[in-house]
Formats: structure tokens, sequence, C-alpha cells
């Protein structure tokens, strides 16, 4: 008395049998099946609880709209609930479990929740629980969430692998049956890029379900040939398992694929797909009806019944009946017929059956005018009640299967995406796609065409349309001739529900929303389309009302006395199927989710045993643990006391650095900073600080002059960026006239610091020029030679408030330099220090950082007024920090913090209080910004922010601090704790010189190159030198002209500046001597061979790989060797290029090659697990 | 999920290679202006529903700011300009 399988037939794989379990009973299938189908094959009619009743619910419209069967698959870490027994693979041991019930599916102790069905109806939250509202978050809440539910995800971490891709076509075709497959095949003809998706395993649509002659072949016979010739245009590409669930701006649709993880690929792929024109092609889904019981195992959609047979040969049971209001239960009759099962009576509630109809159910006893009123059965149908509408008489058949046609919904959804509203076509009773525009157009039934013949002439002219509009040369593509298509004439009557039920009467049954319920909402004034949906949650189950919506917009209709179009239809949006969050979030988790930037420096202190920390997007030392340490403070303690009493060396290269360079560059910086720098001598620093156009301090940092021309300024490093962007603005669009050019160069070098009484003794060992107090003051800034003869920068800037100096070399060499400049300390006992370090130093000079300038301070509530000049006419910020609040008496300025007590904490974030004032708002003095245990003062130190503080000093006040429950209280002091001026004592007995030499300099990509047995290969490319070259007043063709000198390509970047090459081993200098010949005035040569790093793809599949990291087109047809342009890798910035011989190079910014290098290797493994997949036809 | 800007230099690229500053209409007053103008130009914005040109920073590709006219309710995008030819044009025709 259920569902079994046909001894032959299907387009299933009989050879290969499959064995899986389902509620830990095990079954077989056979490759080919769905989870249903083969639950069905064996058997089960029962497949799932309900969600609010727990009623007994089977397979009932398949495919993706499947509201009833829905299970959880797999086990541990790769548990998935809520999934469509319909859309999920068959696979050898596969494990599925049935949901929402307890104790078990057949014997659910829910089900109670019929009982008091009365009393649970629609919106019985909303009034059954008013009061008390105290018992919501105990009582009612947690019950009704126990009883009423889906699956359960698991608590365990995702282990599955998701991928990421772009694609790029000229014509979309979402849809693989009758349609789709004509619009892809005319434009595949006509030498377009075609992508076509397919939401199931086997892309035919109906041609694979229904029984049809289509020139001199069937419909599988039809699908396969086309899918054939699909495969042999290489522009082509047919993606099965793949469901576009969103229509996009711009174009852009998103699908996801399933992928076979088995392989140790991803599970699943999301594509975000560039598509100049679309078809959608996704057809109708039959309409269920609403009649008593209609939820019984066994009542299933005619188009489902008659699919399951053809295609998956299955048997949907031994007696059937069909309830109809169209052809379509006639076809699924004759198709049964002739299969053998017993067709019990053709139930149609049209008085007047066409005579194609009764055609096709001939020999059949039809049932005119006759409706089901209810169904009958426990657990499982086993028969129906049917009603002769005119003589009233009921009548009783025996059944177990049940198939119900109430006509078509074009499947409209992602036409509806971008807002626009279904048309409502009366005559025929269906809500067909609004408009075509924006490139979208609907064919076949999605566009309401419900016969095979129009189905295929609506594809063909929609692919022809779609390429006459991108001007391809139109091609005469003919239609098949179709015989015995479909059962009779297409169409149907609109019956929306049976009014004589008696049982309930199911509209969303995943939501387990009946007639009565939205009856109700319109007796009660929740008639309105949004109103109702809320009010009965019709439609807001994970199916999205795919069979229940216009059904409930029919009721609505009739019960409001107004047409479905003016009720209208609720708001379209995308996922138009659930997707995963993992799928979405892809390959960016854990350590990937964001890019991660390395110092120079990264790996040397690596083998120093530094504990990093992360700092915005960069990995930074935290400190160097030593032998007999417990933890970070005692490190922290040491580094400091050693930086103050000897020396210490840290890592400053996360500097932001930005070369600037133009006639106009000290013009431009007097106009972006609050001093002036237009008359910093040449070789020399200055402190500068810059606003924002509020008047509020953007960042502070340091302004060196190298030429008249040629600055190079840093920033902190949490506001690189930030101070990037703002300059190129200022450059760019405030000030365009200007002749300015901004380099960052922060990658280009590594940046050491050295401070304390002995950091000169250091210095001199390791650069060769006189760093002696006569000649290197003070703010000093010059090119230097190193003893080894490397060049570098040095700056006599501190941070520490120490004799302080900073190396910049190259970035590759500053592993071997921050060796030579450790040894050269070594007799002085230098120690490197980390952030924790260089924190404690800063507050007890009192320096600010990003804790201080938190974006709403004025240089006086820092106490930097003096920074502000009054002599220049404008600079950014000037004129609104003129305003009266920005200079206002009382507000907050910076003073430091010592607890009267030495032990006593302050933590930053804690608020000021006068003593004995009550914490509140009107009370509250200011704020904690940053402290620190001082190990000179023996005390906890803090910054604070605090009106009128500067006038304050010497007073008590009381940091409150509610959070950490602390309430301390504090003398106000000078932020400066430590007055000593900086120990600066002569120079020691001479040493040697050490040699920085660039011994174990280590890759920063080692380990991740991949071998030659890859089919995509990883790699780096050969050292050669690499260029900017800008010339704001060359022309580009100039440039590229000169760039093009290096190694023949020139890298375009933007308007003026060209990334050059030279040849593998040759020094910088040999290769801008080559490139000086032809440089127009002007033109500047900025050296980045250390700033970029050249990962190199090739083999073969490149174009797969670079899709997972880029937008760009591979495919355009200007993408040829010699195609360079600058590009997000990920979320990581590079520049693109197409080298001779196919390979791809890869220009990164080098702090950032180390995670790039990961992120492609990753893919890489991604797509060769998929490559190694069993081929389908027609993919590309 | 996506959206694309015809980078003028670049081509078309999706929304994530870029950042958006806002109105690109507001003029920077000369030095000096009264305090109202500079009020208006840092603080004052229009909501617009419609057509507006916005400021746009090719951050992930050729770093240069652009100037894209584009509907803000449909995004549907009439021009992208670079910004140095947009502002000189349009602080001439503002003043």
């Amino acid at each position: 008395m259920s569902a079994s399988r046909f001894a032959e037939g299907g387009r299933i794989d009989r050879s290969r049998a499959l064995s899986f379990t389902f509620d830990g009973r095990r079954m077989g299938g056979f490759a080919g099946d769905t989870l249903a189908s083969a639950l069905l094959a064996n058997g089960v009619m029962l497949m799932g609880r309900s969600f609010k009743y727990h009623r007994p619910r089977g397979l009932m419209s398949g495919g993706a709209s499947e509201p009833n069967a829905l299970v959880t698959v797999g086990e541990g870490s790769r548990r998935e609930p809520n999934l469509r027994a319909s859309m999920v693979d068959l696979h050898d041991g596969l494990v599925a479990e049935s949901q929402n019930r307890w104790p078990s599916l057949g014997f659910d102790l829910g089900a109670v929740n019929q009982v008091l069905s009365p009393f649970i109806g629609a919106g019985f939250y909303y009034k059954t629980f008013m009061w008390p509202a105290a018992l919501w978050e105990k009582l009612y809440e947690p019950v009704i969430r126990r009883a009423a539910g889906l699956g359960r995800a698991t608590h365990e971490r995702d282990s599955a692998r998701y991928d990421k891709r772009w694609a790029h076509c000229d014509l979309l075709v979402i849809g693989a049956g009758p349609a789709g497959l004509m619009a892809a095949l005319v434009a595949a003809r006509a030498g377009a890029r075609v992508i076509v998706c397919d939401e199931a395993a086997a892309p035919g649509g109906r041609l694979l379900a229904d029984r049809v002659v289509i020139g001199d072949t069937d419909g599988p016979g039809f699908a396969d040939a086309a899918l054939g010739e699909l495969s042999g245009f290489p522009k082509v590409r047919v993606m099965p398992r793949t469901t576009v669930f969103g229509w996009y701006d711009s174009g852009v649709f998103g699908a996801v694929e399933r992928l076979d993880p088995g392989k140790g690929g991803a599970t699943e792929r999301v594509w975000r797909i560039v598509a100049r024109r679309a078809v959608l092609a996704t057809g109708a889904e039959e309409r269920p009806i609403a009649f008593g019981n209609n939820d019984l195992p066994g009542i299933m959609t005619a188009s489902l019944v008659r699919g399951l047979a053809h295609s998956m040969a299955i048997r949907p049971g031994n007696r059937v009946a069909v309830f109809t209001t169209g052809s379509s239960g006639h076809e699924t009759a004759r198709d049964l017929a002739a299969l053998g099962v017993d067709v019990a009576a053709i139930v149609d509630s049209r008085t007047h059956v066409p005579e194609g109809d009764r055609a096709a159910s001939q020999g059949l006893q039809v049932l005119s005018g006759h409706v089901v009123a209810d169904a009958r059965g426990r657990g499982v149908l086993t028969g129906i009640e049917t009603i002769d509408r005119a003589s009233g008489r009921r009548a009783r058949i025996e059944v177990d299967a049940l198939a119900v046609s109430g006509g078509f919904n074009p499947v409209i959804h992602l036409a509806c995406h971008r807002g626009d509203k279904p048309v409502w076509d009366g005559g025929r009773g269906m809500f067909l796609p609004p408009a075509a525009r924006d490139g979208l157009a609907a064919a076949g039934s999605a566009g309401g065409v419900l016969d095979l013949s129009g189905c295929l002439a609506s594809g063909a002219k929609a692919g022809r349309d779609a390429l006459e509009s991108l001007g391809f040369p139109s091609a005469h593509t003919d239609i098949p001739t179709v015989r015995d298509a479909v059962g009779g004439s297409p169409g149907f009557a609109t019956l929306w529900h049976v009014t004589e039920a008696k049982g309930k009467a199911f509209v969303d049954h995943q939501n387990d929303v009946t007639v009565e319920d939205l009856g109700l909402a319109v007796r009660e004034g929740y008639g309105h389309v949004e109103l109702a949906k809320r009010y009965t949650t019709n439609g807001m189950a994970t199916d999205q009302g795919k069979t229940s919506n216009v059904v409930a917009i029919g009721i609505l209709s009739e019960a409001r006395g107004l047409t479905p179009d003016q009720v209208g239809t609720t708001t379209f949006r995308p996922f138009y199927t659930p997707v995963l969050i993992g799928a979405l979030a892809g390959p960016h988790t854990g350590p990937h989710y964001r890019p991660v930037r390395r110092s120079p420096l990264h790996a040397w202190a690596e083998k120093r045993g530094a504990v990093f920390i992360e700092a915005g997007p960069w990995l930074r030392v935290s400190h160097f643990p030593a032998l007999g340490e417990t933890g970070w403070k005692d490190a922290c303690d040491r580094e400091t006391l050693a930086v103050r009493k000897t020396v210490g060396l840290s890592d400053a290269s996360t500097l932001g650095k930005i070369d600037v360079s133009g006639d106009a560059a000290a013009a431009f910086l007097d106009l972006v900073y609050t001093g002036i720098m237009s008359t910093l001598p040449v070789g020399k620093a200055r402190y500068g600080l810059m606003l924002r156009e509020d008047g509020l301090v953007m960042d502070d940092g340091t302004v060196s002059r190298f030429a008249q021309d040629h600055f190079v300024i840093t920033t902190t490093t949490a506001a690189a960026g930030e101070v990037m962007a703002h300059l190129e603005f200022c450059a760019q669009a405030l000030w365009p006239e200007m002749d300015v050019n901004l380099v960052s160069v922060t990658d280009q070098w590594a940046q050491i610091t050295v401070a304390g009484p002995r950091a000169r003794d250091v210095v001199a060992r390791v650069v060769a020029d006189d760093v002696s107090e006569a000649n290197f003051p003070f703010l000093a800034a010059r090119p230097v030679t190193l003893h080894s003869g490397l060049e570098g920068r040095l700056f006599r800037i501190s941070f520490s408030g120490e004799l302080g100096f900073e190396l910049a070399v190259p970035a590759r060499h500053g592993e071997a330099v921050a060796d030579a400049l450790m040894a050269a300390g070594d007799p002085f006992g230098i120690v490197p220090y980390g952030l924790e370090a260089l924190n404690v130093l800063r507050i007890e000079k009192g320096f600010l950082t990003h804790a201080e300038i938190d974006g709403r301070m004025t240089p006086d509530d820092l106490g930097l007024s003096r920074m502000v000049s009054g002599k220049k006419a404008d600079f950014i910020g000037r004129a609104l920090l003129g305003r009266d609040g920005m200079q206002r008496e009382g507000r907050i300025q910076m003073v430091g913090l010592v607890p009267l007590d030495p032990a006593g904490r302050i933590l930053a974030g804690g608020h000021l209080l006068n003593p004995g004032a009550s914490p509140s708002m009107a009370n509250d003095q200011g704020h904690v910004s940053s402290s620190c245990w001082s190990p000179h003062l023996n005390s906890t130190v803090a910054l604070a922010f605090l009106k009128h503080g500067r006038s304050r000093l010497g007073e008590t006040i009381v940091v409150w601090d509610a959070l950490r429950g602390l309430e301390t209280s504090a003398r106000i002091v000078d932020p400066i704790f430590l007055k000593e001026v900086p120990a600066n004592p002569p120079p020691l007995r001479s040493h040697p010189p050490v040699l920085a030499t660039a011994d174990g300099r280590s890759s920063v990509i080692d380990g991740l190159t991949t071998g030659s047995e890859k089919v995509t290969r990883l790699g780096i490319l050969p050292d050669a030198p690499i260029g900017l070259l800008i010339g704001p007043g060359a022309s580009h063709s100039q440039l590229e002209l000169i760039a093009a000198g290096g190694d023949g390509v020139a890298r375009k970047v933007a308007p003026g500046q060209v990334l050059a090459v030279g040849k593998p081993g040759e020094p910088f200098g040999t290769f801008a001597g080559r490139l000086a010949d032809g440089l127009p005035k002007r033109c500047r040569l900025v050296d980045l061979s250390d700033g970029r790093v050249r990962l190199c793809l090739d083999g073969e599949r490149i174009a797969d790989v670079l899709a997972s990291q880029t937008g760009i087109d591979m495919g355009a047809d200007m993408v040829q060797e010699g195609f360079s342009q600058p590009t997000l890798f990920g979320h990581v910035p590079g520049q693109l290029t197409l080298l001779a011989g196919g390979v791809v190079e890869i220009l990164v910014f080098s702090t950032y090659a180390r995670d790039l290098a990961q992120a492609l290797r990753h893919t890489i493994e991604l797509a060769e697990a998929d490559w190694a997949q069993v081929k389908i036809p027609g993919s590309g | 999920m996506a959206s694309l800007i015809q980078c003028p230099h670049c081509g078309l690229r999706p929304k994530e290679e870029f950042t958006i500053k806002g109105d690109a209409a507001p003029v920077r007053p000369a030095a000096g202006a009264p305090p109202a103008e500079w009020d208006a130009y840092v603080h004052l914005r229009d909501n617009v529903r419609g057509v507006m040109t916005e400021y746009w920073h090719h951050a992930g590709g050729c770093r240069r700011w652009l100037a894209v006219t584009r509907d803000t309710a449909s995004h549907s995008v009439a021009e992208v300009r670079d910004a140095s030819e947009y502002a000189l044009r349009h602080a001439e025709t503002s003043r």
C-alpha cells in the first residue's frame, strides 16, 4: 500500500547500487536517485512531521519547492538540517534523519498539538500568551520553540570547505528545460559566451519528466543531444546542480553549485555571474489545491507523480486517483495507465472537460464537475471523498496515491528580485513575470507558455533577441516539431480551495497554515497580503511559500471579493532557495577571514620566539619572552627597562610610509598638515598633525625631506589606509592642478627602531656615515650607506623618549640588518622589544596613539595646539577648527593619572568623577584612554582626558570603572610622567663595524609554492627590479613605452602611473639607468623592488583559479599577452599581468604576499579536487 | 551580492574594490569663506533618491578617485569620470 519502483525504465543507473540509511534503517537506491526518489522506491511515504501540528508528511511537490520532505543529512560536523529530500543527490553511505519528531517519526508525541489546534491557530501567540509578559522568556517561548520546529544544526565547527567564483558571459540561461536549452543552443551557435545553470543533477527539466516526442526522438533524447552539442562549444559552460538564487544590480546573478565533497574539494561554491543578458527559463510549479487533509503522505502534485514515474521509475501507489482542474491531470493519468498503474478515477472540477484532455484519459473514469473534498487515512492516504458539485453527492474511492493539479504558477521570483511586481493574467489565472528589463527576459513556462512546442519556440526567440541586442549576427534555428506533447490542450480552471472540505485544508504545508487561518486573518482585519502573511505566517517558512503564496492570494481575493492582482503579491527577495552561510563566506573564514599583513621582519621575530598579536591587518610582535618569565608582563617590564637603561630594538615597518614628490609637494603638505612643511630643510624631519576637514585630529606622524621636491611622510599603523585615501582625495579631487605624486612605500622598507642611551653606539657599528650628535642631530633624516655597502635611510626620531634612530632598508635586507644591529648591540645588552613595551615607553612620555586620537579630539585637547600654524591661510580642517565649540573652555584635555595607591588599578575606558560625586552623565569629568604599569615609577600610569584638565594638576580624581568593578582614586599629573631629558652619552670605546649580510633571509612564501605535478602551479618569478614610473605630465603611451623598456611589458596602474619590471638579476640602478634615457622631465622612477613580490601562476586552468580571486573577466577579448591591470585578489591588492606563454604574474604588495600565496594555494587545492571529479556532459 | 562600477581606467569592477565617500556636489570653499559656507560643505548633505554624483575611490584598483553618477534607488550607473577631470569642470560651473 505504498510507492515502489517499476521493474524497468527511468533515468537511474541500475548497474550502480547505492546504500544509505534513513532514521537508522538501511536502504538501497541507484545512482541518479535523489534521496526522495530512493525513499519512495523503498516504500517510505512518511518523510517528516509538520512544523506546528506534527502531522505526518510525505513528498508533495518535489524539486526546489518541496515544503514537506525536509531531512537532516550527514553526521558530526557535516550534519546539515532542513534539506529538501528532493534536492539531495543520493550517494553511497548517505545518512539521513527525519526531523521535528519525538520519540520517532512513526510515533510522535508532538502530534498532541493537533488536538490543541483550536487553541493554536493563526496568531495564537499574539493572543494566548499576552499575560503575564514575564512568562514569555521563561515559559512560553522555550515551550513553543521546543514544540514547533525544524531540524537542529550541529554545534560543531563546519568541516566542509566552500569556494567562491566569478563568471562572465554574454548570455546566462537559468534553467535547462526545453526553453532554456533552445535559448542556449541559439546563443552557442552564434558564438556567444553562454552559461547554463540548472538546479537538478541532470539538466533537462520537463524533457526528462514528461512523455513527449520531439522530431524523431523523445524528451531525454532531445536533452542529451542539446547538452552534447553545447559541450562542444568552448565558450559554453553548462552547470548542473546550480541554483541561481538572486538577481542583483548591474546584471549580476548569484548562484550556488552543489559539488561532490567526496574528493576533498568544496562542498558548495557560490558563483557571482556577470551576465550581459539573461533568459529566465525556470519553468512553472504545479499549483496545489486546498482540500481536507490534503497533506497526507501519498498526495503529490500531478507533474511530480508523472516525473517520478518517467525519470525515477517510481510507481506512486497501487491504485491512484487524479484531482485536476486542467490538462496536467489527464496527462498524468494517461502516463500512469500506460505504465500499468491502476488509475481509479480522474476527478476534474470542470463541468466541460476539453476534447484534448478527454482524448488523453480515454478509457479511464473521468468524474467531471467533481472535486475531492477530503482525503482519508491515518498517517498515509487510504482513500478520497469526492463530491459531485451538481448533485452534492459524496462518494468514496479507495486509493493509496493522489495526483493533484490546480494549474501552474510560473517561477518568476528572480524577475522580481529588483523590485518589479508580477503581472496577473486574469484570463489564464496566472501571475506572469514583470516586463523584461535590464537584459532579463522570461521564456517558456516561466513566461506563461505551457505547451512544449511553444516553450521551444519561446526559448529560441529569447536567445535570438538577446543576441541581436548584443549585436551578434542573427542565425536561424529550426524549432523541432513536437507530437504528443501534452495530454490535451494546455490550460486549467482556477480552483483555490474546496469549500466543502471537512478536514484541515492546508495552504502552506511547511508552516501549517490552513484555509481557515487565512479566513480568520481576513475576519480579524488582517486581510492585506502583507498583514495576512505575518498574521498567519503563510509563506514565511524555509520554502518561502513556493507552493502556497499564490494559493493564499487566491483565497484572500475570494474572501475579500477582489481579484488576485488587487490583493497583490508580497515582496520577492533573494535568496530563491536557502543558501548556507558557510557557502556565502566561502574561503574567508578562520585565519582567512581577512588578509593578514606581515612585516618584513616577521620571520626574523618568529625566529627569536616572538609572540604576535593582531593589530589591524598586521601581525605585530607583542613581546619576546625570555627564559624564566611567567607572562607578557615580565617580558614587557624587562624590555622597557632595558631600553631606558641601555638600548633596545623594535620593528617600525608597519608604520604607513608615503612617498610625496612633485613641484608642488611642499605646498601640498602645507595644505594637509597643521604645521608648515615647506620650510623644512632637506635632510630634516618634522612632526606633523593632520586634521579632518571638520577640525578634529585625523593622524600624526613625521615628514622628512629628501629633496626640494621629495618627501617621505609616515602615518600611524592604524590610520595608514585612511590617510593614504585622504591624501589621494586631496591631490586628485581637491587640488588636481597641483603637481604632486603619492606612492605608498610601506611595503618597500623594513624600518628598525634602535632606542636607548646606547643607540648611537649600535647604529654607528652598522651605518658607515657619521652619526655623531654634531653630524646627525635630533630630527636629522638622510640617506645613509651601511658598512655592508647597502643603502638605506636614517631618521633621528623617537617614540620612546630616548635617544632614538630609525633605520630604513629595502625590505629584503630587513632581517640581515636587524641581525647586524643585534650583533652590534650585543656588548651593550641590546634587547628586541615588542608592542607592549613600545606602549609603556610612549605612555611614560605622554606620546599619542589612536587610543588618544580617537576622532573626537582637537589639537588643543591633545595638548598640541603649538603644532597648529596660525600663519597659513588654509589647510585641511583650519576653518572648522575655528568654531566656537572647538575652542570653548571646559573641553576635555589630556592629563596623566597616577593612582594614590601605586598598586591601584586604572584601565582604559574608565570614567572620571570628582571625589564624592555619584556616577552619572552629568557628573562625568572625562575618561581614561591608555594605561600601563610603569616599571620606572613602580606604579600604574594612565593617560586621560579631563574637563579643564591642564588647570587641575595635583588634584585628586576618582576613576570609576563599573565594567570591571574598579573605583580608584588618582592624582592628576602632567602627561609626561618621565621628565628626564633623554640620555645622550658620548660614544664608548670604538667597536668594530658589523656587516649586514643577507644570509638566511626567509622567503615570504616558503612552503607555499606548488610542484610540477599540479594542474595549476603557484610559484615566484625570478628576482628582478620593480619600479613605479610616475609622470603626471607624460602621456600614457609615452610612459608605457618607457616602462616596456624593462622586460618588454608595461604594467599600467593608473593615469600617470606605470609599473616597470627589469631583467632577472639586474640591479635596480642598472635598470633605472636603462629607463632614464627616455624619461621626460618631471617623471620619476620609484623603487618598489622590495615593495612587491612577483607571484606567478602557470599551467592549465589558471582562469578558474583567478576567478575565485578577482572580478576581472579573464575571458574578455582584451585579455591577451601584455594585459595588465590592478585589482583585488580576494581582499589583497595587486597587479595582474599576462606574460608570454600564458604565465600570469601577480605583483602583490610584499607584506600581503604570504597571505595571498596561502589563499591561492587553497584555491588551487579546491579547484584540483573539482577537476578530478567525473566530467559531466556539457561542463566547460 | 554585487554591484559593478565601470572604472574609466580599469573597466568593469565589483563594488568590493571601491569605497564610497559621498556627494560630489559640494565644492570646498575658498580660504576665508564665511562659516556658513564651510558648515554647508562639511555637514549638509541631501539624502537623494534618484540620480546623484558621488565620489568613489577605486582603492582596490588604480587608486583613483572617481565621480560616479548613479541612481541611488536602482544603482543604475549613468557615468563614471576621473575625479580630477570632474573637479576641474565642476568647480568652474559651481562658482
